[in-house]
């Protein structure tokens, strides 16, 4: 890629940051140029961020219906799955499971909860109720 | 210590450039081109049977970490890698190397570092970064894939060093204790690109080297028969891995032939490091190309052709096998 061709199309994902690209300059060394952001990248980023957004999005309206535990929105918004969840708590996957159910969850211990609020990076009042944003719910 | 003393650089990718800064920091100058061809760091990998976040394991370099301990050993650096049992000792640790004047690499969580955007937070455990001082209570940080030196707080730097799960970076320190000088690079140059260009031949398994390019062109393919939604999501994920995380373009195809290039020039401009060189950016083209018809797949509203895109990376892997192959013609003589 030539140093002229290096994409600025200032993505939104960057947040204003610039990313490091390897390119061709007029005298033909291929050097650091820092580009703004491209459409190719942006497009796939947003695709994934849609896709969690649209996790907890989902499991946001199955707490407040009280299908689930808030833990399972609070795993979705802080951007991890039950694989994800399992290997930062170290609990198996099916005791997981059984704490998305409310009325497991009500029960389960200070010592449990407070694991859950440390890989999620919440605090265990934060975890015990599901917070009040405007998301609808059909 | 004086926090000038330290300069940051902007690298395409964390763990070369964290190498390139802590080399520099401790008296040795090396582009991090060089660093990445030296550690032959090059690769493509695909293991279907690993999922990170439901999707299969795509890799355009080597495992994390294997840059630090490549270069330790074929450039006879020596190396300090301390892991810690506990935050605390972790913490305290840091403090201590800071306070005798130590810069240190670090490996960290992305997702608890409070300078990066909220779009680039993911949970990726295997994170660079250089750690030059303490300021009060904010640590100044120089991370190779942002333009300028961030810092972070106390805090959030701890939960990043010890997030736990796959790769977990036990607040992973890492410095050189001996760095050699007048280092002869020719040898190690050969040494090195060989190795590369005979993993990337002739790896006997489907799941690294060109036939990995094959086998994940052939997985495409089957997505023909899996919901769209899916689909997109599976093809976007091999382009974040080729662009999104630090690759310098291309999934570091370009910086690859930037070290061609920079070798060439130590070989009195060798004529055949040359064209593997512009072959190896011409290939980088051909991987954006690739980028850039998925990414028009994702948006388009008419079905996807899967046959067209497995097609591209088919021909991407035939096209790089020449690149290896005339790496190989390389005797240095």
């Amino acid at each position: 890629m030539d140093i002229n061709d290096v994409p600025q199309e200032d993505s939104s994902t960057y947040a204003k940051n610039k990313k490091a690209i390897y390119a061709k300059s007029e005298n033909g060394e291929i050097s650091i140029v820092g580009s703004t952001g491209w459409n190719v990248e942006e497009t796939a980023t947003k695709l994934a961020l849609e896709d969690l957004e649209s996790s907890a999005h989902e499991a946001y309206c199955e707490v407040k219906k009280g299908i689930k535990s808030p833990l399972f929105y609070y795993m979705f918004k802080e951007r991890m799955d039950l694989q994800l969840l399992a290997e930062t708590s170290g609990f198996f996957k099916w005791t997981i499971s059984r704490d998305f159910k409310p009325e497991v969850f009500k029960k389960i211990s200070d010592k449990r909860l407070s694991v859950y609020a440390e890989v999620l990076g919440i605090t265990i009042e934060n975890l015990k109720v599901l917070e009040d944003i405007n998301y609808e719910c059909n | 210590m004086n926090v000038t003393e330290f300069k940051h650089s902007h690298s395409a990718h964390c763990e070369s450039g964290v190498m390139v800064s802590l080399l520099r920091h401790y008296g040795l100058n090396l582009s991090e081109p060089m660093i990445f061809g030296l550690s032959s760091a090059l690769t493509f990998a695909y293991l279907p049977f690993i999922k990170i976040g439901g999707m299969p394991l795509v890799a355009y370099r080597n495992l994390p970490k294997s840059i630090i301990k490549n270069i330790q050993k074929n450039l006879k650096i020596k190396m300090k890698l301390e892991t810690f049992s506990s935050k605390e000792k972790g913490e305290a640790r840091l403090d201590e190397l800071l306070s005798e004047g130590k810069v240190t690499g670090a490996q960290t969580s992305v997702y608890w570092l409070p300078y990066f955007p909220p779009e680039m937070r993911f949970h990726f455990n295997a994170h660079n970064l250089v750690i030059y001082a303490k300021e009060s209570d904010n640590y100044l940080i120089s991370d190779p894939v942002f333009e300028h030196s961030v810092k972070s707080d106390k805090a959030s730097l701890s939960k990043a060093r010890f997030a736990k799960g796959m790769m977990a970076p036990k607040g992973l320190l890492y410095y050189p204790t001996f760095v050699p000088q007048n280092i002869d690079l020719q040898p190690i140059i050969i040494k090195t690109m060989k190795k590369t260009a005979k993993a990337m031949l002739n790896t006997p398994v489907p799941i690294s080297g060109l036939k990995a390019i094959k086998y994940l062109a052939k997985s495409i393919l089957k997505l023909e028969s899996k919901d769209e939604k899916y689909a997109k999501l599976y093809l976007g994920h091999i382009v974040r891995m080729q662009e999104e995380i630090g690759t310098g373009g291309a999934g570091f195809r370009y910086i690859y032939a930037s070290f061609l290039q920079e070798s060439s020039t130590l070989f009195n401009n060798d004529s055949t490091l040359q064209e593997a060189s512009t072959m190896m950016l011409e290939v980088g083209d051909k991987w954006r190309e690739f980028a850039l018809l998925i990414a028009k797949a994702i948006k388009s509203k008419k079905p996807i052709d899967f046959t067209s895109i497995s097609n591209m990376l088919m021909s991407i892997s035939d096209e790089e096998a020449k690149v290896y192959t005339k790496m190989l013609e390389f005797t240095g003589k």
